[in-house]
């Protein structure tokens, strides 16, 4: 019998972001747009596994998730060990710009959820032009913080069990089991400050508010989508967001919470496929 | 059923729970639960509720407090509850239930008492 390979390749990216050598691992599948998938804080590429293995996105869609680097099997770069691991807009922008340009992506769709929400609104505010259409999942330009964050990192509590424990009432109650605990898994699994890190783009310096007006939907369009049950990015706080961005496309999706790529895929797909029919006839 | 009649049970459902139980193993806590006005104090060993009472426990010290008003428990307890009131942390941050206290037993073993205060969601109406 045939081995039963999933369609996704992985390889290991050799590419230069800020100056600084990087080796980025990215998996990929499909033909057709460019299609980026950026994961949540504190997870990796392996949340857009779904999308990767299916056929009515990857006949038209070339799609590629890599893991930021610290994330995944990405490497953190030579001497990550003197410092506090802390994303922030600019070091997140330049890593997306330099995965795209090192892979020679034309005009890519760039889709991020959470974090990878908010910074596709960056992407939305100063780079359009590189970008053939926008979708944020989970996003908005503020959001009123759950938690203190230094319950992440301390030598005291088991950072990958903390983590999942909070994240894991951010998934929709009609989560199958499987999705559900695949999600929270990949949560258990980032080097030790990682989430934090993140966080610091989340909270301290990514507030996006008062720029998100910049943001011309005729340059890029631009896609929002929240679950209904995301209390981290709630409906309101997309909603709100949208109001100030002329143009943006805005969806609540129904049974899902901050991971829905990842937490209950066949729902998503309800929801994501004629956005990206709508991006393919476009181009 | 009330929201305190269904938190009384809570004993029982975690003693039909054996994978819960051995998720809290490691756990050594008391905390009080408050649902509305009415106080429970908990002792939790080995992640068996080996206390379990009622009512005001003068100067009794524990760890932490988890508060939250009749509202949010029936709305966290319904069989798919709604968006909002499905988790304990979106409870806090809308204003209907608060921690305080040592919040490390609580962080250190966030997932079982999420999930412990989640089991009263199983009494369906008529048990």
């Amino acid at each position: 019998m045939a081995p039963a390979f999933e369609p996704m390749i992985g390889r290991y990216l050799r590419t230069e972001i800020d100056g600084v050598p990087h080796r980025i691992y990215f998996e990929e599948a499909g033909q057709g747009i460019p299609l980026v998938c950026l994961h949540t804080a504190g997870a990796d590429g392996r949340q857009y596994r779904h999308l990767m293995s299916d056929p009515e996105v990857t006949r038209r869609f070339r799609v590629l998730a890599f893991d930021m680097p610290w994330h995944g099997k990405s490497t953190p770069p030579d001497g990550w060990q003197k410092d506090e691991y802390r994303l922030t807009t600019a070091s997140y922008t330049a890593a997306i710009r330099a995965f795209c340009q090192a892979m020679e992506l034309d005009r890519p769709v760039a889709m991020g959820c959470s974090i990878g929400g908010r910074i596709v609104l960056n992407l939305a505010i100063a780079h359009a032009s590189e970008f053939r259409a926008l979708i944020a999942l989970e996003a908005a330009d503020f959001q009123q913080p759950w938690y203190d964050t230094a319950w992440l990192h301390r030598p005291d509590v088991h950072g990958g069990e903390v983590c999942a424990a909070l994240v894991s009432g951010l998934i929709a109650p009609q989560s199958p089991s499987a999705a559900r605990h695949e999600t929270l898994w990949m949560y258990m699994q980032s080097g030790p400050g990682v989430f934090k890190g993140d966080l610091y783009f989340y909270r301290v310096d990514g507030d996006l508010r008062d720029k998100v007006e910049a943001i011309d939907t005729t340059a890029c369009p631009l896609y929002l989508l929240t679950g209904e049950y995301d209390f981290s990015c709630t409906p309101e706080d997309t909603l709100r967001t949208a109001r100030h961005i002329p143009g943006a496309e805005v969806q609540i999706m129904k049974e899902l919470g901050h991971f829905p790529m990842s937490e209950y895929p066949a729902k998503f797909r309800e929801y994501i496929l004629p956005v990206l029919e709508r991006i393919a006839s476009r181009s | 059923m009330t929201p305190v009649q269904r938190f009384e049970r809570l004993a029982d459902l975690l003693a039909a729970d054996p994978d819960l139980r051995r998720r809290g193993r490691w756990v050594e806590a008391e905390c009080r639960v408050e649902i509305g006005a009415e106080p429970f104090h908990l002792a939790i060993r080995g992640g068996a509720i080996e206390e379990f009472a009622r009512g005001p426990r003068l100067l009794r010290s524990v760890a932490f407090s988890i508060r939250g008003t009749d509202e949010a428990w029936r709305r966290h307890w319904q069989r798919v509850p709604e968006p909002g009131w499905h988790d304990l942390f979106a409870l806090t941050k809308r204003g209907e239930a608060s921690i305080d206290g040592d919040l490390r037993p609580l962080l250190q073993n966030l997932q079982y008492f999420k999930d412990l205060l989640a089991l009263p969601r199983r009494l369906t109406e008529g048990h």
